[in-house]
């Protein structure tokens, strides 16, 4: 039993990474923008639907105690928001700007939740958070709460791809291979980059909300960039970028090689565990350029920005 | 007056010395090599603490130690291109790009493993701040201006006067004409690596010198050094080096009290202060101050 209840602990957060790839694979993927901001984007949506979940606490706004039904679509959106100024701004401009951008949209919401206490709770962070179908005992409650999460992910991929086959998705990835010609046909590449990256920025609220019930905690310090946002590029990348199998596949697989490698390091007496967590970064990046130099399509990617 | 000048212009114009440094050799490979190597920041950290294996390794002091954190960052940059970038030369930007984040992932790594998370410094000695025009002036910012200074007058000795400086110049012009004319491309690739590695090397360590060495040191310093060099104007290096100067000063005064004693930006959203630039040059004049690339 015991064995079940962590491979459903796995399983969950494996479909919640799934959810982050595929705004990764709408960002990156399909419209070729490069975020490396993730964790900006998941921690305002995480704590968006911290506050209006948690019960009432003095350390911080709130809580609303609202039901996961309202407060994850309002996580999606706040995420939506974040990314709307800040691809307005950076999206008219050359691709890498975006990039640069993005990293500092992560690190201005890192000190916003740090130094807000009164919003936030600081350091302290929201604590008590509900977690959907804990009211079930644990382990009903925790397989519910997987198959929730399955079927969000389920209607985000059928959504992803409705849009990846929509004449929207043929427009972004007519913007990402050429923009001069998608011009000439009459597309406005600032406004369809601008549409990607808002909707992708939903998704990765959304995760972000999923995680905030799965930890029924949020701090400053919970969404680390090494497991947010690098992990997820290493997923879509490895997955194949551009196609949505692949950013869930690549989610899957990733996940289960990173969980194997931290049950592995845990085996590890202390000092040497935390060299493993250090070897383990060290791995993430060299995935990243093994995989750009062997195999840049990835495992199903229908090809990678390339000449 | 005073006190303006001792505790914010003076602090400011050193971090702005060190931004100077690192934006220059990122603004040299983004116009030079054509992307934006977000390993630099990574690359710096290493040389900070190759240089404090140095000091503490032969004794040595932390100025003596510089070429040190050089003879670790030429290497690693040099092995970084011809690992993984040169094979990715045919790519897009955005590939070369992805492919840096993963040596930036790769180098901060190493950092860790060898020199551990906790915070460490040079361990100077307490020494008594020097009184220079009845200011109270701290002795490492004047050797750390003064460093910046000096690496500023070579690096103008290098681009202007020699052929292997022309030649970088023609390429960042124009890298098909370049390549036509004869400029050995290859070559000029590895003298860019080489000179952005060293000015990034000297900036750990001034880094290190004035605050303290994390292993994160150089990522959080990767904003602010892309904030500086579109600011100067991407792919121009004197205009990197006056955007680095002008953030590091607008980060230090922005917790100026100016009215009635509360500051102009609480110091805990320093770091913001290189965003907010970032932004407001996007906005207002994204080409830079000096008209960068495309």
């Amino acid at each position: 039993m015991d064995a079940l209840l962590y491979l459903a602990t796995l399983a969950t957060l494996a479909a919640i990474y799934a959810a982050l790839a595929l705004g990764l694979n709408l960002h990156w993927g399909l419209t070729g923008l490069m975020n490396f901001g993730g964790a900006g984007f998941v921690a305002i949506g995480a704590y968006t639907a911290a506050l209006l979940t948690a019960a009432p606490s003095a350390t911080h706004v709130g809580g609303f105690a609202l039901p996961w039904w309202l407060a994850w679509p309002a996580a999606a959106l706040a995420g939506a928001l974040l990314a709307l100024p800040i691809g307005a701004v950076s999206l008219r401009l050359r691709a890498d700007y975006l990039a640069i951008a993005t990293i500092g949209i992560a690190e201005i919401v890192r000190l916003f939740a740090r130094n807000e206490d009164w919003l936030t709770g600081g350091p302290l962070g929201v604590t008590a958070i509900p977690r959907p179908f804990e009211a079930l005992g644990n382990p009903a409650g925790q397989f519910a709460f997987l198959g929730l999460v399955a079927l969000v992910v389920a209607g985000l991929y059928a959504l992803a791809e409705m849009t990846a086959r929509s004449p929207f998705g043929r427009a972004l990835r007519a913007v990402r291979d050429d923009e001069e010609a998608a011009k000439a046909v009459g597309k406005n590449p600032a406004r369809l980059r601008l549409q990607a990256f808002v909707l992708g920025a939903a998704c990765m609220g959304l995760g972000g909300a999923m995680l905030t019930a799965f930890f029924k905690f949020m701090g400053p310090d919970a969404l680390e960039p090494v497991t947010v946002t690098f992990l997820v590029w290493v997923m879509l990348i490895a997955g194949g970028s551009g196609s949505n199998a692949g950013a869930v596949l690549g989610a899957v697989a990733v996940w289960a090689v990173w969980a194997a490698t931290d049950w592995l390091a845990a085996q590890l007496p202390g000092e040497l565990a935390t060299r493993a967590a250090y070897v383990r970064l060290f791995l993430i990046g060299l995935a990243l350029q093994v995989i750009l130099l062997a195999r840049p399509q990835g495992l199903l990617g229908e090809r990678m920005a390339g000449r | 007056m005073a006190e303006l000048i001792t505790f914010y212009l003076v602090p400011g114009l050193v971090l702005g010395a060190i931004y100077a440094m690192s934006a220059t050799g990122l603004s040299l490979v983004y116009g030079v090599i054509r992307f934006a190597n977000f390993a630099h920041g990574d690359l710096m950290g290493l040389g900070a603490y190759a240089a404090l294996a140095a000091s503490q390794g032969l004794g040595l002091s932390p100025w003596a130690s510089i070429p040190f954190a050089a003879a670790a960052t030429v290497p690693a940059a040099l092995a970084a291109d011809v690992l993984f970038y040169a094979r990715l030369r045919r790519s897009l930007p955005a590939v070369l790009l992805i492919s840096s984040f993963g040596t930036a992932l790769m180098l901060r790594a190493v950092i860790y493993l060898a020199f551990g998370p906790t915070p460490q410094t040079f361990g100077r000695a307490i020494v008594p701040p020097l009184m220079l025009w009845g200011l109270r002036i701290q002795e490492r910012h004047v050797w750390i201006i003064a460093g910046a200074a000096a690496s500023a007058a070579v690096l103008h000795l290098i681009l202007a006067r020699t052929r292997a400086g022309r030649a970088m110049r023609a390429m960042a012009d124009d890298p098909d004409l370049a390549r036509i004319t004869g400029v050995p491309t290859e070559a000029v690739i590895r003298l860019t690596w080489t000179i952005a590695a060293v000015l990034v090397a000297i900036a750990g360590v001034f880094l290190g010198l004035d605050t303290q060495l994390t292993p994160v040191m150089g990522f959080n310093v990767l904003l602010a050094s892309f904030a500086a060099a579109i600011l100067g104007g991407i792919g121009r290096p004197w205009g990197a080096a006056l955007g680095g100067l002008i953030l590091g000063l607008a980060e230090e005064c922005s917790s100026y009290p100016v009215v009635g004693g509360a500051p102009l930006l609480e110091p805990s959203y320093k770091s913001a202060v290189a965003f907010a630039v970032l932004i407001v040059t996007l906005i207002a004049r994204p080409q830079g101050l000096f008209r960068g690339m495309g």
